[in-house]
């Protein structure tokens, strides 16, 4: 970019103001690499300032204006050249004119919409980013910085156990049950397995949970199937009556909460796949959707109204849990004692 | 509900198993014996059978206990059946070993001890898997093959279930 720039060039940095208390999340890029990145959420006010540097100290720089946009855009990798903004805001820092010397220009999108989660995915990438631009004639000097935004859910009023009778008619009949609905990212997936009629000779049986992304509409719509977890409930044979449990822990997984129809482009959704192995390596499996959600961590004074409302539901569960140690402080001083 | 901040991980309620069912004979047992190799008939119009005995529990086949004789050539029919009427991949046959069919060979060709021993594994292997899979169970070729006396070969194709 600056190859034939025999003139004046500059450098911008893009400095958030509480770039020292805000938590940073880790997220993969399309590479496979995981970075980290400050973390937002919606309704958040993101500040700060950007200083533009100048490479030659002694020359003037002239420009076209100063910029800082707030931009939030789904990419279909397919379809590189159109990206879909869902979110753009502009500050103009400059008028058209010229830097004499290097300058800071402070910036604040207030209480800015964050409506969905950062994604980063096998055909498609939602991402927020701020984007300072330093225009000229011949080419413009810009850097941009990504932030990544979480969506935050509070525990669903409505989470119904899912229980289903299953099977190969006069073969198999199982019964399972999983303890929800919906589950958060830290969640346990308590359930069970009910053999009601066995025909046929199991070896094993397995949960698997699938990540399903699903991209375009109408005639181009791609399926991306990722098997995250595979985890093993049973080995040997079972008879009828005998009920198997499962109990699957999910913060061990890398996973995201279930996203629907984003901005009408794509939808990310996950499974529970239960699968039973005969001797002869037929398998015999039920899909089985699940909702995935995001849990807020312990509230936060610098949190905005919005992320504060949110959160607030939880304010009762963080006294909860102290309430909790105390108690097993006790129990256990009297066992100790006895 | 309370929100909960450590969860819940008992374990689901479940009824108590039936003793009967816990230590009585599973309702899966299928097996299937093919031995006893016998070679009938004389110079070129020799063939070999072999026994092949079903004990099951299992409800969709009319006897418990079968004993029927069976030559290669009815593995083939039943494969070749299989594989038209139904969706199944149906299991490979050990194979045909035309070259030992061939004259002027060293040995006794297709009546060998050994290659009939290795035959024979193989078509016990092969009527194992695919009398276990639920989908060949309906097929009205396999009931024939396994308990009839005979296959009739202008029987008339179709599902018993």
């Amino acid at each position: 970019m600056s190859f034939f720039s025999f003139g004046q060039s500059a450098e911008i940095d893009v400095v958030l103001t509480d770039a020292e208390t805000r938590k940073k999340a880790e997220h993969k890029t399309e590479d496979g690499k995981k970075d980290k990145y400050f973390l937002f959420y919606d309704g958040e006010t993101v500040s700060g300032k950007i200083n533009v540097t100048l490479k030659n100290p002694g020359k003037r720089l002239e420009h076209q204006g100063i910029k800082i946009e707030f931009v939030g855009q789904i990419e279909l990798y397919y379809d590189r050249g159109n990206h879909h903004e869902f979110v753009s805001l502009v500050k103009d820092l400059a008028r058209p004119g010229e830097l004499t010397q290097s300058q800071t220009f402070d910036f604040e999108f207030t209480h800015v919409e964050k409506p969905y989660e950062t994604y980063t995915g096998q055909n498609v990438k939602l991402r927020y980013f701020l984007r300072a631009t330093v225009s000229r004639r011949l080419n413009d000097i810009s850097k941009e910085m990504d932030i990544v935004v979480h969506t935050l859910s509070t525990y669903p009023e409505l989470n119904s156990s899912i229980k289903m009778e299953v099977g190969i008619e006069d073969c198999l009949h199982i019964e399972f049950e999983y303890n929800k609905s919906k589950y958060h990212l830290k969640d346990v997936i308590v359930g069970k397995i009910y053999f009601l009629l066995v025909r046929i000779k199991i070896k094993h049986m397995e949960i698997d949970i699938i990540k399903r992304e699903t991209t375009g509409t109408g005639p181009s719509v791609y399926h991306e199937n990722d098997t995250i977890a595979k985890y093993e409930i049973m080995d040997g044979a079972p008879v009828r009556g005998e009920s198997i449990p499962i109990r699957l822990f999910l913060a061990g997984y890398e996973m995201t909460p279930t996203m629907r129809d984003i901005n009408k482009k794509f939808s990310v959704r996950y499974y529970l796949n239960l699968v039973l192995i005969d001797e002869e390596e037929r398998r015999y499996f039920k899909q089985q959707e699940i909702t995935l959600w995001r849990k807020g961590d312990v509230v936060r004074k610098s949190m905005s109204s919005q992320a504060t409302i949110g959160a607030q539901r939880f304010e009762g569960s963080a006294s909860s849990e102290s309430s909790l140690c105390n108690d097993c402080t006790v129990r256990s001083l009297v066992s100790i004692a006895l | 509900m309370s929100d909960p901040t450590v969860a819940d991980t008992r374990r689901l309620n479940s009824k108590p198993q039936d003793l009967t069912d816990a230590y009585g004979p599973p309702s899966n047992f299928l097996e299937i014996d093919v031995y006893d190799p016998q070679t009938i008939g004389v110079g070129r119009n020799r063939f070999t059978t072999y026994e092949v005995r079903m004990q099951t529990n299992l409800p969709i086949f009319k006897l418990k206990d079968s004993v029927v004789r069976r030559r290669y050539s009815d593995f083939e029919w039943l494969k070749n059946e299989l594989e038209r009427d139904s969706k199944i991949v149906v299991p490979p046959l050990p194979g045909k070993a035309l070259k030992r069919q061939l004259p002027f060979r060293g040995d006794e060709g297709i009546f060998e001890d050994s290659f009939i021993e290795e035959r024979r594994v193989g078509l016990e292997q092969f009527i194992n898997r695919l009398a276990g899979h639920p989908l060949a169970q309906n097929e009205r070729c396999l009931h024939m093959f396994l308990q009839d006396e005979s296959i009739d070969r202008n029987y008339i194709p179709g599902k018993c279930r």
